[in-house]
């Protein structure tokens, strides 16, 4: 038996060992309270990788280009970000650059900095704040965001011009599937019991 | 599963905020805190201040939304004329186009989510203020909601992002962010910064309190 506090509403309730792949809700309020995995730890490592390689292809490679007759603008992921700069628009581009470029890299070495130890059983310096850091930054993560932003922008630009998809959207789109896998994989009570200890 | 049917609090429990390890809440004087044993966190049972936190960021949001939506959000230069797009006369052009899925997608994150999010923020705030025993279970839903699509707001942002990294083309045309865009972004972070310094646990407290 596991004692938890439902973090939406704060009620006490035991939780006995779940069988994998099952969920437990808070009785009260419904919020979900724990999620078993199954291959944790393989999962996640797996799709972080996957998702590294696909982050490489992503920024280096072409992103989109727009072809209105003779005129070709190539662009890069990074290209937004410089664009708003160069206008002035220093905050707004540091906005764009963490939400789309730097948190999602920084969520990937975060699960591989926690997660190869784990595998390997060994023990590293720093994983706990790491892990938090990973918790807190979830939710300014916002590729999937930006890939929907994309496709606006497709439309928008439509009547006017031609825009050519490059290798690096393609890359960027596989890359929010794998970093979604790879954070639903993780099991945070797994991963703290094995960082902290059963206390 | 068995129910104990008490709050960690009134069990003189604490659960940090992130390992979710549950700690018995040591007496505190003074200025002491209280960390967490397995990952250092700070320990509160609450999220400090939350009602007065949320209440600034909400009205921050709230006043930083009317220049987003008068203001524009980006400027087109063609040919040395140049024309401002708000966000509601963006919405305007994609319906004139006869692109309603756009418009409709771009009205749900841009105008839609945020005064949603202001009025179901606004009124859960108002709810645990006025101690309300309102069922309290789709009121922490709500809560689940706003705080999962918050984000989705963002949309308009990256595609102002897009477009003033595509069209550079001199003085063919050429597409610049208006002054607009940060005080959307500024909207958007606050309102998810809002939503989560609020304390879902404050609706259920009232109903303990009123159990005594």
């Amino acid at each position: 038996m596991h004692q938890i506090a439902c973090h939406e509403c704060d009620l006490v309730q035991q939780i006995p060992p779940l069988p994998t792949r099952s969920t437990a809700r808070c009785l009260r309020c419904g919020a979900v309270l724990l999620r078993s995995k199954s291959d944790s730890i393989d999962r996640t490592l797996a799709w972080t990788i996957a998702g590294l390689v696909l982050y490489a292809v992503a920024t280096t490679f072409p992103f989109l280009a727009m072809k209105s007759g003779a005129l070709v603008q190539h662009t890069a992921l990074v290209s937004g970000v410089r664009s708003l700069y160069q206008q002035g628009e220093t905050s707004l581009a540091i906005l764009v650059f963490m939400t789309c470029i730097l948190i999602p890299l920084i969520q990937m070495c975060g699960l591989l900095y926690v997660f190869i130890p784990l595998k390997m059983n060994l023990r590293v310096k720093y994983a706990i704040p790491v892990f938090r850091l990973f918790q807190h930054v979830k939710p300014w993560s916002m590729m999937e965001v930006y890939m929907l932003g994309i496709l606006i922008a497709m439309v928008k630009l439509g009547k006017m011009a031609t825009i050519v998809p490059g290798l690096a959207v393609v890359a960027f789109g596989l890359l929010i599937f794998a970093l979604t896998f790879a954070a639903s994989a993780v099991d945070a009570r797994l991963v703290w019991e094995r960082l902290g200890g059963k206390t | 599963m068995k129910v104990v049917h008490a709050s960690a609090r009134k069990l003189g429990l604490v659960s940090c905020q992130d390992c979710h390890l549950l700690v018995r809440w040591p007496e505190l004087a003074g200025r002491q805190s209280a960390s967490c044993p397995r990952c250092g966190s700070e320990l509160h049972q609450r999220r400090p201040n939350s009602i007065a936190r949320t209440w600034a960021l909400v009205i921050t949001a709230m006043i930083f939304y009317i220049p987003a939506n008068i203001l524009p959000m980006t400027i087109t230069s063609t040919f040395g004329s140049k024309q401002g797009d708000t966000i509601i006369s963006g919405i305007i052009y994609f319906i004139r186009n006869g692109s309603w899925g756009i418009a409709l997608v771009i009205f749900t994150a841009s105008v839609f989510v945020p005064l949603m999010k202001f009025v179901i923020m606004i009124s859960l705030l108002l709810s645990v203020q006025f101690k309300s025993v309102w069922r309290p279970k789709d009121r922490t839903v709500l809560y689940r909601m706003t705080e999962a699509i918050g984000r989705w707001s963002m949309v308009d942002i990256f595609v102002v992002t897009i477009l003033v990294a595509l069209v550079k083309l001199g003085v063919l045309a050429n597409i610049e962010a208006g002054p607009a865009a940060l005080y959307f972004a500024t909207v958007v972070v606050t309102t998810m910064i809002a939503a989560e310094s609020f304390d879902p646990r404050l609706i259920w407290d009232v109903l303990e309190e009123a159990d005594e």
